[in-house]
């Protein structure tokens, strides 16, 4: 059955127990679908498919629910989410989940992962993008500094950061998230977080010889 | 003689040149020495800069795409300070990574603790699955790495040290090599401890099993051996093994004695000797246990 974006609101709604998890899924859901709706090469398992390491582990719902819709793992596993023999957890495990490119969680980890991804892309001559989702907040660990000034010096084209911003950082980021990727040499554009339209022009906008990080603002978290 | 570092770095250049998986994630430390080899392959020689988190990230995202990562600096920053990325970014993602450390517990005592890791095999420990070789010569490192880059996609720990003992021995990965024969005890010699646990055992009617590969412990190796009375000694903590060998004669009485690095922070300066006899790590250190520990 082909699904579409109306029928995200039903698939979440098949998965129960981490209530507290909802405001952080309904924060990814646009992006992750426009994401996998329209932007993203390829299957799991083939060799030259477009990475999406979802870094911000918490709150899978959402990812759930678009891995279901676009057939990427089937959607009774949604009913036993978080349950003892389900391959859904509140965080994701790539060791049972195969549409999930890693287990995340712990916080910081997605980005220097991805970095590492395409520069193994790169040295095997695959032309796949690789992206990764991480939050506000989840950029205060000092891991995804590492790694942003790393790719910035490097101009790792093909690697694509999506970065969720619910004002949820304790002390904020004065002057906006971009800035800090502008300063290590990335492509950038911050937009709605909810305006399909406006997130599709910005995963699509050409940025030669650089990375790219898409600030999506969404509500904030309080 | 070269250092087993030196001979890291010749053996890791011919291995980038033969094998296309090969990948080598520095950051900063012996980049200077990889100069011929970044040039041959700027793609799969990366210098992440002094970022040790990410040296492990990279390592991780590079072998998720099927490569086979080696990543090298100090101990202490390869092992303790991203021990979160080695328990995430490989172990829990299901992917292997070469790690090569140098300066170990003692190598360099005048630079201070933060240049001290003897607790690197130990936390290694905690994490399911790890290989551990220990060489004791460079030709032994050679051996080990060699093996370790083959070795599948596991995740391996090579731990170099400046610490050597004078004569290699033809070592064969995973597995302890008898080198004397005896019946009061089993010695346990790990890596470059061996030159001092044979001499220390001089005359004595004990087994010396020497041990340049330490995870997986070589249970078979040490119940063959015959004893149950058994004394370890590592360069590293005290004790990292004891774990190992109870496990090895669990259905038998048996006592372990267990040398190595202690836990208390000993903060002095100096040189690398002055450490092994403050540690009890000497030769006679180490016969002055041994015969308070052999029975009558």
């Amino acid at each position: 059955m082909t699904r579409t974006y109306t029928d995200l609101p039903q698939l979440m709604g098949r998965m129960t127990g981490a209530e507290k998890h909802g405001p952080a899924a309904l924060s990814t859901l646009d992006a992750l679908w426009v994401l996998y709706d329209r932007v993203l090469y390829g299957k799991p398992g083939d060799p030259d498919r477009d990475r999406f390491l979802l870094s911000k582990g918490h709150g899978p719902m959402a990812y759930y629910a678009v891995l279901a819709a676009k057939g990427l793992m089937p959607e009774e596993w949604l009913e036993t989410f978080g349950a003892y023999d389900s391959p859904l957890g509140h965080h994701p495990d790539r060791m049972l989940l195969p549409a999930a490119e890693i287990g995340s969680g712990s916080l910081g980890h997605g980005l220097p992962l991805a970095v590492g991804t395409a520069l193994g892309l790169r040295a095997q001559g695959s032309e796949a993008a690789t992206w990764t989702l991480i939050g506000d907040a989840e950029f205060d660990e000092g891991s995804n500094h590492e790694a942003l000034a790393y790719a910035g010096a490097l101009g790792l084209s093909r690697l694509h950061a999506i970065v969720i911003d619910n004002s949820s950082a304790t002390h904020g980021w004065s002057g906006g998230i971009a800035a800090r990727f502008e300063a290590h040499g990335w492509s950038t554009a911050t937009v709605d977080g909810h305006d399909h339209q406006a997130l599709y022009t910005a995963y699509t906008t050409p940025h030669p010889d650089r990375p790219h990080a898409v600030i999506a603002r969404v509500e904030p978290k309080n | 003689m070269d250092t087993m570092r030196e001979r890291f770095i010749t053996v890791t250049t011919e291995l980038l040149d033969e094998d296309p998986r090969a990948a080598l994630v520095l950051a900063d430390i012996s980049a200077s020495s990889f100069g011929r080899a970044a040039e041959a392959h700027p793609d799969r020689v990366l210098n992440v800069g002094i970022r040790e988190q990410l040296m492990i990230g990279v390592a991780g995202g590079l072998a998720l795409t099927g490569m086979r990562p080696i990543a090298h600096t100090f101990a202490s920053f390869l092992v303790e300070r991203p021990f979160e990325q080695i328990k995430l970014d490989l172990s829990h993602q299901g992917v292997g990574a070469v790690l090569v450390s140098a300066l170990g517990s003692y190598d360099w005592p005048a630079g201070g603790r933060t240049h001290m890791s003897p607790g690197d095999v130990a936390l290694l420990d905690t994490l399911p699955d790890w290989t551990v070789h220990v060489p004791g010569h460079p030709d032994e490192a050679e051996v080990l790495l060699r093996h370790a880059v083959a070795d599948g996609n596991r995740n391996v720990y090579v731990r170099l040290s400046n610490h050597q003992n004078a004569e290699a021995r033809q070592v064969v990965p995973g597995e302890f090599l008898t080198v004397r024969q005896g019946t009061r005890a089993t010695v346990v010699a790990v890596g470059p401890m061996l030159d001092a646990v044979l001499a220390a055992t001089e005359g004595m009617d004990v087994t010396v099993l020497y041990a340049a590969s330490i995870r997986p412990f070589d249970a078979a190796a040490l119940r063959a051996a015959g004893s149950t009375d058994v004394v370890l000694v590592e360069p590293y903590l005290a004790g990292t093994s004891a774990n190992a060998a109870h496990e090895a004669l669990a259905d038998l009485p048996h006592r372990v004695l267990a040398l190595g690095v202690p836990r208390a922070e000993h903060r002095h300066y100096g040189e690398m000797d002055e450490h092994l006899r403050a540690y009890g790590l000497d030769a006679e250190g180490i016969k002055g246990k041994l015969a308070g520990f052999l029975r009558p």
